[in-house]
């Protein structure tokens, strides 16, 4: 034993992971230039923060909790209240530190619910936090000098005198804090994995009886790995009141709790960085999507059910296996059939949404005119012409993607959607 | 004089109207290894489970190193040196094989719930899991997912789960149960170089290795201990044999 070698790698790959990830933050804004862009972006980084925490619970400890909009929404409330009382001049707390304040309520309230919560584990758990989420977010409408009732509480970001000519006026300098908070969240959440904690929180998931027998009370595993997660969910609650200037009641609502549950799963729970893409993917799907179409929340239904359904590794989890197929080098051999499948999948999604998109205007607006415009594609839902097209089209792509999966077959889907989760 | 590692005190234990465990008294001496045996229903598992606190006692009492464990959850129990594998094979099936033995170890070292170590850093952690996958023989299987691993591979590593803390008192429940011969064999093997200087308890069906192994064996019949003494004397034992041949359930006395 004593005598072995072992290559010991510096570890050059985690540094070049994490340089690109701070050298992206850094950049981003200067590629994506757009005022608009820049607000999704903002938002897109207080989601990831918000997906991360929420996958310490779901991927690394098999807790499905329905509630931890809670911890962010308390988070962000408990800042805008410091962010008023710094601009009446009753607290010293920079703007810059604000999302401390929100990760500090966040874990306070970690400590009050996550100790009842986490008594029990599997559904026993996830129904405890759906009535959890439910009593905060009754709580919200009974105290209105605290939750500001129906309007929520507003603030003004902009107070104290400008740091290194910073006020944070310009949404680019909000960009820039969310971006250094995401980036010191993200580590240290990924650090969290690395720990003893961390790891026996998987051993948790995996096996809760067999971790009380080499010496672990799980309960309490869990109970610590829920009150960090709710710190960063309050941070990231912070954030977004520094974003938004405005918290409401559904900033503790079920309705958010179910939203970074849904996107966290897209993302892909069983990757660190999975919660990440599901952040950006839900950011766009909510913000921008919402502005093509009114039927935004169909396709986001479908899109989870699939995801669920098809690739329970989510988006993190193909495309993990696809970077495992090239470094095999066997890409090359699902390459024919991948492109075919992809094409012809695009070609059926495109009929589909033309037929959703006639169904909703013939529903939601049959007073009007009838001919809509899809993708540059002038439609009429009152034509048979219009309908026959978007069929087709749905019929044409099904029938080459059934012979092109069968491709797969001997192998099954396996290989490049599914990956152990 | 050596003390007893672990003793049974009038322990019962009722499920409902019935009686399972109906005053078992048993002292297992520091360093020796026992064997429970028994017809199928006789309560040996339900035993082991009432020793390392899966379930509650109804009434009686059991010392741990001179200490009563009755009210201890299987946590406290484990951190007082109580350490058990179980019938059904039990591990974390998504963790490597390296990792399932680290998790067992972390405890025994100290790093309790921290969350401000790195587990790379642990150097004394890693060795320890290194030491135990060397002693089980999963070396080459280090970096494979546990749930992945045969059958008789879950079983080594259910093994080293339950040793690589350290603990001074090993529980088996049917280490071999399932194997073939020649797996059954070297798990033999493998138990006698994990259990030196232990205290081992172990419930076993296989008589060939119960007889291998055990310094003395105990019989359990309808919930209470019937007989204990030497391998050799078990086999003359009159009582045993009527227990066993006497209209119970059958089993091999004849290794």
């Amino acid at each position: 034993m004593s005598g072995m070698l072992r290559y010991q790698p510096l570890n050059l790959a985690r540094w070049l992971i994490w340089g690109s990830f701070a050298l992206i933050l850094l950049l981003a804004p200067m590629v994506f230039k757009h005022g608009a862009a820049l607000s999704l972006l903002s938002q897109m980084g207080t989601l990831m923060i918000f997906g991360l925490s929420y996958n310490m619970l779901l991927g690394q400890g098999g807790m499905l909790s329905f509630g931890h909009a809670v911890y962010s929404g308390l988070g962000a409330f408990f800042a805008i209240h410091a962010m008023n009382l710094a601009t009446a001049g009753q607290l010293p707390v920079p703007v810059s530190m604000v999302p401390l304040v929100g990760g500090l309520a966040g874990m306070l309230f970690g400590i009050l619910f996550g100790y009842v919560t986490t008594k029990k584990s599997g559904t026993t758990f996830s129904m405890i936090t759906l009535g959890m989420v439910e009593l905060v977010f009754a709580c919200s409408l009974m105290f209105p000098d605290f939750f500001g009732g129906e309007g929520g509480i507003s603030t003004n970001r902009v107070y104290g005198n400008p740091v290194l000519g910073i006020t944070y006026g310009p949404q680019i300098e909000v960009y820039y804090l969310i971006a250094f908070w995401l980036f010191i969240s993200a580590v240290a959440m990924y650090a969290f994995t690395q720990t003893p904690l961390g790891r026996m929180i998987n051993a948790v998931r995996d096996n809760p009886e067999r971790a009380e027998f080499v010496g672990y009370d799980t309960q309490w595993v869990r109970y610590l790995t829920l009150i960090l997660s709710a710190f960063f969910a309050g941070i990231s609650g912070g954030l977004s009141a520094i974003n938004f200037e405005i918290v409401s009641a559904e900033n503790v609502s079920a309705i958010r709790s179910g939203a970074v549950l849904l996107f966290t799963f897209i993302g892909g729970i069983g990757f660190f960085f999975g919660p990440m893409l599901g952040a950006i993917v839900g950011v766009f799907l909510t913000v921008m999507l919402s502005d093509f179409t009114k039927a935004w929340q169909l396709y986001l239904g479908i899109f989870f059910i699939l995801i669920v359904m098809y690739a329970p590794g989510g988006l993190a989890g193909i495309f993990m296996m696809n970077v495992r197929l090239l470094k095999f080098g066997k890409f090359a051999r699902v390459w024919p059939a991948l492109w075919k499948i992809l094409l012809s999948a695009l070609v059926a999604v495109t009929g589909l949404i033309f037929s959703v998109e006639m169904l909703y205007q013939r529903s939601l607006e049959a007073s009007q005119d009838p001919v809509i415009s899809v993708f540059g594609v002038v439609l009429n839902s009152a034509h048979l012409s219009s309908w026959l097209l978007a069929v087709s089209l749905i019929v044409l792509a099904a029938s080459v993607l059934y012979s092109a999966v069968r491709v797969f077959k001997p192998y099954g889907l396996r290989p490049i959607l599914k990956s152990k989760i | 004089m050596k003390g007893f590692s672990l003793e049974l005190k009038d322990v019962r234990k009722s499920f409902g109207n019935a009686e399972i465990i109906r005053g078992a008294n048993l002292q297992v001496p520091e360093g020796e290894r026992f064997a429970i045996i028994g017809p199928n229903g006789a309560g040996k598992s339900t035993l082991f489970n009432l020793i390392s606190g899966r379930f509650g006692l109804s009434s009686g009492d059991i010392l741990l190193n001179g200490e009563s464990i009755r009210h201890l959850k299987p946590y406290e129990i484990n951190r007082r040196g109580l350490s058990r594998s179980f019938q059904i094979t039990n591990i974390f099936h998504r963790l490597s094989v390296f990792e399932n033995l680290r998790c067992a170890v972390l405890w025994s070292l100290g790093y309790r719930y921290s969350f401000w170590h790195s587990l790379s850093q642990l150097k004394d952690a890693k060795e320890r899991a290194e030491a135990v996958l060397e002693e089980i023989g999963l070396k080459r299987r280090r970096d494979v997912t546990a749930g992945l691993l045969t059958y008789a591979e879950q079983r080594a590593l259910e093994i080293g789960i339950t040793i690589a803390g350290g603990a001074s008192v090993i529980l088996l429940d049917e280490p071999t149960a399932g194997m073939s011969r020649s797996e059954s064999d070297a798990a033999v093997e493998l138990i006698r170089k994990v259990t030196v200087g232990k205290t081992l308890l172990m419930v076993e069906h296989d008589m060939s290795v119960v007889f291998g192994l055990a310094d003395k064996i105990a019989v359990v019949v309808y919930g209470e201990v019937i007989a204990c003494d030497t391998p050799a004397n078990i086999r003359n034992n009159v009582k045993v044999k009527e227990a066993y041949l006497g209209g119970h359930a059958p089993a091999e006395v004849t290794p």
